[in-house]
């Protein structure tokens, strides 16, 4: 479930807020056209899709593993990990990976093995 | 806001009113392949969602292997027959064949579009799967260039329809802006998905059946909704119901003893026999560790759970659990009555998972692959037969003085009832009692008359308070409707999972283990108050095989 929104990676371009297909971030004080943080408003509404960690340009977001339960996981203890960005780098959307665009092995693993 | 099923439409009760030739509602692949369709064919063109076209739906959050085959007439009978038996001989090889012609020039599009698929050691670029985030994002940039206007977040509520009973637009929410929005259409694209019932499979809460319900409340009717019971491996604790690695997984209980006969394929119902009364736990000890770099590189969202939850899932154990993806991963949706994907009601399209894939799967799961080519060919197809609908209407008005427009929903919308008792619906409650009966493996994966009997008994109760409800308040209508269309959809599945007395593709019914060789027919099923189910015939082989008991058993075993 999407966990947490870091206060200082956030630049409040809530492109969260339209990519969320279950509608879980709301927008703050001015939005976008302030640079507002959103918040995590319907927590319990997320799918762990892991889709706004794809999509935030600033890897601001942590979505934990857990799709029932909330963790209460610190932004501490994500950075710790080095887990900030960690999907966006494995699919190759930071400007450092973009070789993993075309990294995809599945013709590999359908050939006879 | 008044909605009272039957009354006219009236302008000024929508806060955004819209009409164009044709509106595609879903904005997953299917979606988005009917959009361009229609649009570069010249028609105008609305594609709304309830989330964000690029991230809805179960393939922009998981990614998919492609049913792409080389034109070559070896290969292309190859891939027909590798699933006649285990979808129980129920596909249609015309559908088959266009479906793989289809698919092979869709998928060189995405390639001229930009697509990056990856290249082998030979640098040869192989086009056998794509991930589903670049893929979206790559569909909904083709969506827009193609001068689709987009609706984000713009759940549909219900259709609408003309006094002939065509559809001709449809009504919904501006979720994120607030208020109602209005598209009166000359044609519909229904593309809204499956049915997962908010299991949290991946991507799929999205996937309520919504546009199933929507389109039967206007006269459709559906097929295959016996083959709606599959069941995805996840990690206990997490979301991603992907299934192609657990190939290389070994099953054991608690104590670490093997589990006989368990598999991913072939051996998933022996799987959910143990859940049903202890954990079962996974180790993908079966890869060699050459392997491994290429399966993270496959897929790089399988193991985003394991890599947060300080796992390795090769060398270590851990609990998982099969959530359930039903007509998602299962086979049945909205009847297609041609080949432009047309259903039974003029006006009405349908593609996707939200049309029933049979006619290139049978009974058997179209997950991955198959759906993925059915998604873009269906699309296509459903998006020009939308355009070419329109054109054929021609300058005849959308609702405007000379075409009365009225509103077909039902259930949840019923401010002032018709028979119905007016009280208020709670969309959690209902949502809960729905997937009491649907998820639980005794139910629904091993099915039986009793099981069968006994739900159904308590979703037509269900039914009979949904049908005249009203929404709780306006912030909830939509959860409503979402619980109402589970509703719905679980007494498709179960009436005709009840019809069908014998075992075949993904159905499985312990009373009637064997496959039944006088059963090779579809259900079709329809209705709301009055679930009906009736058999038309199946599709005649192209290779005519003798089917003994022998080759049941097998397929059963399989």
């Amino acid at each position: 479930m999407i966990e947490l929104i870091s206060p200082t990676r956030c630049t409040g371009c809530n492109i969260c807020v339209s990519v969320c297909p279950m509608d879980v971030f709301q927008p703050t004080g001015g939005g976008r056209a302030e640079g507002a943080a959103p918040v995590i408003a319907r927590q319990s509404d997320c799918q762990t899709c892991f889709l706004c960690e794809a999509h935030c340009p600033d890897d601001a977001l942590y979505v934990a593993p857990d799709a029932e339960t909330v963790t209460g996981i610190t932004e501490e203890a994500v950075a710790a990990a080095g887990l900030f960005g960690s999907y966006r780098r494995a699919i190759g959307w930071t400007a450092a990976h973009r070789e993993n665009r075309s990294a995809d092995q599945t013709f590999r693993l359908l050939a006879p093995h | 806001m008044a909605n009272v099923p039957g009354a006219p439409v009236s302008s000024s009760a929508a806060s955004l009113d819209l009409e164009t030739d044709v509106l595609i509602l879903g904005g997953g692949p299917a979606g988005t392949w009917a959009a361009i369709a229609a649009a570069t064919g010249g028609a105008r063109t609305i594609l709304a969602d309830k989330g964000f076209c690029g991230t809805s739906g179960a393939t922009a959050a998981s990614g998919t292997t492609l049913w792409y085959v080389d034109p070559d007439p070896a290969k292309r009978a190859a891939a027909k027959a590798s699933r006649e038996g285990l979808g129980g001989h129920l596909a249609d090889h015309g559908w088959m064949d266009r479906v793989l012609d289809r698919t092979h020039a869709a998928v060189g599009q995405l390639a001229d579009w930009g697509y990056p698929f990856p290249r082998d050691a030979d640098g040869r670029e192989r086009r056998v799967s794509v991930q589903g985030p670049e893929y979206m994002r790559l569909m909904r940039r083709r969506v827009k260039q193609a001068g689709v206007t987009i609706l984000d977040h713009c759940p549909a509520l219900e259709l609408l329809v003309d006094d002939s009973g065509a559809v001709a637009g449809a009504v919904g929410l501006q979720r994120q802006k607030g208020g109602r929005w209005t598209v009166r259409a000359k044609a519909v694209v229904i593309a809204t998905g499956g049915c997962a019932f908010l299991s949290k499979a991946l991507g799929c809460n999205v996937l309520t059946g919504d546009g199933l319900l929507m389109a039967a409340e206007a006269g459709a009717d559906l097929s295959g909704m016996e083959f709606s019971n599959a069941y995805a491996i996840a990690p206990a604790f997490g979301s991603v119901t992907k299934t192609l690695l657990y190939q290389w997984a070994s099953f054991t209980r608690a104590d670490g003893e093997a589990i006989p006969g368990a598999a991913s394929k072939g051996g998933r119902s022996v799987i959910a026999r143990v859940l049903t009364t202890e954990p079962v736990y996974a180790r993908l000890d079966r890869a060699e560790p050459e392997l491994w770099a290429a399966m993270r590189q496959a897929q790089p969202n399988f193991f985003l759970p394991f890599d947060r939850a300080g796992i390795d899932p090769f060398t270590q154990r851990f609990p998982v659990t099969l959530r359930l993806e039903g007509t998602v991963r299962g086979t049945g949706g909205l009847r297609l009555v041609d080949g432009t994907c047309a259903t039974a009601v003029p006006g009405l399209f349908a593609a996707g998972d939200a049309a029933t894939r049979e006619p290139i799967c049978g009974g058997f799961t179209g997950g991955g692959s198959h759906n993925a080519a059915w998604a873009m060919s269906t699309g296509h197809w459903a998006g020009l037969g939308a355009a070419d609908h329109a054109r054929a209407l021609g300058v005849r008005a959308l609702g405007n003085g000379t075409r009365t427009l009225r509103r077909a929903g039902g259930a949840g919308l019923q401010d002032r009832p018709r028979g119905g008792h007016g009280a208020a619906v709670d969309a959690g409650t209902l949502t809960r009692a729905v997937q009491a009966e649907v998820f639980p493996y005794d139910l629904n994966y091993f099915r039986t008359e009793e099981g069968l009997t006994g739900s159904l008994g308590r979703l037509d109760r269900l039914w009979a308070d949904a049908a005249g409800a009203m929404p709780a308040s306006a912030d909830t209508v939509l959860r409503v409707r979402e619980a109402a269309a589970m509703l719905a959809t679980a007494r498709w599945m179960y009436r005709s999972a009840l019809a069908r007395t014998e075992s075949r593709g993904m159905h499985r019914r312990i009373d009637h283990a064997a496959l039944d060789p006088a059963q090779r027919h579809l259900l079709t099923v329809g209705g709301l108050d009055e679930v009906h189910v009736s058999t038309r015939p199946a599709p005649v082989r192209a290779d005519p095989v003798r089917l003994d008991r022998a080759e049941a058993g097998r397929e059963l075993a399989a």
